[in-house]
């Protein structure tokens, strides 16, 4: 978008004048805001990539060969629900049901808690709406124990790893059953149980700590492969290069996932360097494989999740994953969008819906029925309220019981020293 | 002191295949300052390897080494380099146990060479201590001698939280006492330079009386412990010298059995006046030892200025400056 400038803001007295031809002034590019709110969505300038067209390089290939994909969107779901071209992972309708059901439940237990926020119960929220794929296609793609440092987006990894929601809310109600002991902000997940590291509230750190683990399970030449997610806005953190120098040097067996959901709080992708290039083609100079991938697709995800595993796994390295989708819930519960952005926005979003998308090509291999989809739905919705009712029944951030004051002195150190010692006798707990 | 330290890393090398040691130079090289030489030669690329110039990066895979099970030490060419991985070692390394609820932790040794006295200027001379002893969850080790440093780090290596390891680079090759203007002394005359071959530790959190004496107590670490000592010697006061050792966790108890015996504290580190760890040694004797106390605490430091290259020898808290302390204190 131009502006007009006049003679004065251009400093126009100062261009010498004369026969030869001034040089151009130096002008500032500050790229140009989404459309605002008021404002008819528009994703003119999103691609569209049609399903099945983009080539699946070998898992073993040189990662020069993944390069031109960092420029292409790997989708295999069409707008008919078919399942089409090499990417295709070619699923039981058991995996699908099992993807799709997960999914919902996601979507689902994100409602409730986000409910519960603005009930007084819990005291921040962050949903995944519109972003489910990721999480679950990637949880089912990677073998159970393979180390996960996810960001606060991928409860539905969590969820598919057959996590119990329960505990999740106990977390969120930082109460009496929070095996975090109250100590982290909702949605902020840690099992070891899970192979799911502790989430961090700065953003971008979780990133080369994957790659560290990764190293490490290299360096015990270990089967399992690392997996680290980052948001596109924090890829302009020190971390993403440290990540990708590291997992470049030291061929490390993990998978980096960048979630490109366009928006960074209110801040567009193009603001953390998306106009320039993708976010995939950041692999390109590392000499990284890289795949683009649209992260609307369960399919897709599923098949690229599996590509870079078993490129990990074969000692080929690291693959940067872009997962291109659309953030279509706020921030956090922190946040209003509406200030921002078009409210409908993500309505439009041309990649559709992730959970309407896997749905209709159930329907269409003849494995599901919208009546079915009604039933599960219904009967999520209960799972969940069932769920939230009995984690309510161990306390609620507002109304408690939490854990006990003397636990906060725990867990600075493995052994409590003498100076917390005296601090805990002081508060007299 | 530089074969101690290296000595520590050899034997835990030995001992635990799961101690890796990376950082800027210190494989096939063996590090600007030789600690780790010959240790890549002995136990492989696998243990001991050169990193990318990113401290940020290096703390950063030791904690997702560190939460695998592995357990790094890392190198910091300088602590002044520290600062770039500070996020990884304050918000992550520091916080891992808690916000997982002990599920998860970073057994992460960190060492830098600290402290001025080799004409570095203010980006090779910085003494930055008092940044991590103000973090929950980390502990901050500093040696004074060769024996204690080989323990010492023995220690911070099999420890399971984060220890962050400053090693005076003044002492790495002598006992300096500030005295800048005379002959430099090797290790090989000093009782601590004894070092067993073998494996021993010095526990974290254990301070030591390095000077018995009855008139003042000097609160002193790294390369202030020679410093404090040639002071009490020249100006003939008996001292009770306290080499702290460890900052975090302090071992309090040590010091207030001291200030209560003598009545006076000197406090003396080379790092910064203002917010220095000096600052807290205060506040604590204050707090413990008020009514025993029989002057105002001194402290002797580095000035609230960068670490001037020529001018180093104004900035270092030296012997003179060191014993004028302890008269004010004497006197007050």
């Amino acid at each position: 978008m131009d502006t007009e400038h006049t003679a004065l803001d251009r400093g126009a007295s100062a261009i010498p004048s004369g026969s030869e031809p001034a040089a151009p002034r130096l002008e500032l590019h500050i790229p140009a805001h989404h459309p605002a709110p008021g404002e008819k969505p528009n994703f003119s300038d999103v691609p569209l990539f049609p399903a099945g067209t983009v080539e699946r390089p070998d898992v073993t290939a040189p990662a020069q060969q993944t390069h031109p994909l960092a420029d292409k969107l790997i989708r295999v779901l069409d707008d008919d629900g078919a399942a089409v071209g090499a990417w295709d992972p070619k699923l039981s309708p058991e995996v699908l049901r099992r993807g799709l059901q997960t999914m919902m439940l996601t979507r689902a237990y994100d409602d409730r808690m986000y409910r519960q926020q603005r009930q007084g119960k819990i005291s921040f929220y962050m949903k995944c709406t519109g972003e489910e794929a990721i999480g679950v296609a990637q949880g089912m793609a990677l073998a159970p124990d393979d180390m996960v440092f996810t960001t606060y987006r991928q409860q539905g990894l969590l969820i598919a790893r057959g996590y119990p929601l329960l505990d999740m809310m106990c977390q969120c109600y930082s109460n009496a059953r929070d095996h975090l002991k109250g100590r982290q902000l909702p949605v902020l997940y840690s099992s070891r149980e899970a192979s799911f590291f502790t989430i961090s509230g700065n953003l971008g750190t979780q990133f080369p700590q994957a790659v560290g683990w990764a190293m490490a399970s290299a360096y015990k030449h270990d089967r399992r492969i690392a997996a680290g997610w980052i948001g596109e806005g924090s890829t302009a953190e020190p971390d993403f290069h440290h990540a990708l120098t590291f997992a470049s040097v030291y061929r490390a067996p993990v998978i980096l996932n960048i979630v490109n959901n366009q928006w960074a709080i209110s801040s567009h992708q193009e603001i953390a360097g998306g106009e320039a290039a993708t976010f995939a083609a950041r692999a390109i100079g590392f000499g990284l494989a890289c795949l683009r991938v649209d992260g609307n697709d369960f399919l897709a995800v599923y098949a690229a999740t599996q590509w870079a595993a078993e490129r990990a796994r074969a000692n080929r390295g690291a693959t940067l994953i872009e997962l291109f989708t659309y953030r279509a819930a706020p921030h956090s519960t922190s946040d209003d969008p509406s200030r921002y952005r078009p409210e409908d926005d993500w309505k439009n979003w041309p990649y559709g819906d992730p959970i309407e998308r896997l749905s209709r090509h159930l329907v269409r291999l003849g494995e599901w029925s919208p009546e079915r989809h009604k039933q599960l739905e219904s009967e999520i919705v209960d799972q969940v309220r069932e769920t939230g009712r009995e984690a309510e029944s161990y306390g609620t951030m507002d109304s408690g019981p939490h854990f006990s004051a003397k636990t906060m002195f725990e867990d600075v150190f493995k052994e409590m020293p003498g100076h917390l010692r005296r601090q805990r006798q002081q508060l007299g707990v | 002191m530089v074969q101690a330290l290296n000595s520590a890393m050899d034997v835990m090398l030995g001992r635990d295949p799961d101690v890796v040691i990376f950082g800027e130079d210190v494989g096939f090289y063996g590090g600007v300052f030789r600690v780790t030489d010959g240790l890549q030669k002995k136990f492989g690329e696998q243990r001991v390897f050169d990193t990318p110039i990113a401290e940020g990066g290096m703390l950063a895979t030791a904690v997702g080494m560190g939460a695998y099970g592995l357990r790094p030490i890392v190198e910091i060419q300088f602590a002044d380099y520290i600062y770039p991985a500070t996020d990884q070692l304050i918000s992550e390394a520091a916080r891992i146990r808690y916000r997982s609820g002990g599920e998860f932790w970073a057994p992460v040794t960190v060492r830098a060479p600290c402290g001025g006295g080799i004409f570095g200027g203010q980006t090779h001379s910085q003494s930055v201590e008092a940044i991590f002893t103000h973090v929950c969850g980390l502990k901050t080790v500093i040696p004074s001698n060769p024996y204690d440093a080989k323990g010492l780090l023995i220690s911070a290596i099999e420890d399971d939280d984060p220890v962050v390891f400053f090693e005076p680079k003044r002492l790495y090759h002598g006992p300096f006492d500030g005295h800048h203007d005379r002959p430099a002394l090797p290790w090989g005359e000093h009782p601590q330079s004894e070092v067993p071959g073998g494996y021993y530790s010095v526990p974290l959190g254990k301070a030591a009386v390095v000077r018995a004496g009855a008139a003042v107590t000097v609160l002193v670490y790294g390369t202030m412990v020679h410093v404090a000592v040639a002071a009490a010697e020249e100006a003939g006061i008996d001292a009770e010298i306290i080499d702290l050792r460890t900052l975090l966790p302090l071992d309090i108890d040590t010091i207030v059995d001291s200030v209560k015996k003598t009545g006076r504290c000197v406090i003396a580190h080379e790092a910064t006046r203002t917010c220095g760890f000096g600052a807290e040694l205060t506040a604590l004797v204050q707090e413990h030892c008020f009514y025993h106390l029989e002057a105002p605490i001194v402290r002797v430091t580095g000035w609230d200025t960068p670490y001037p290259h020529a001018l180093e020898w104004a900035y270092f808290p030296g012997p003179a400056r060191v014993a004028d302390g302890m008269r004010q204190a004497l006197e007050g």
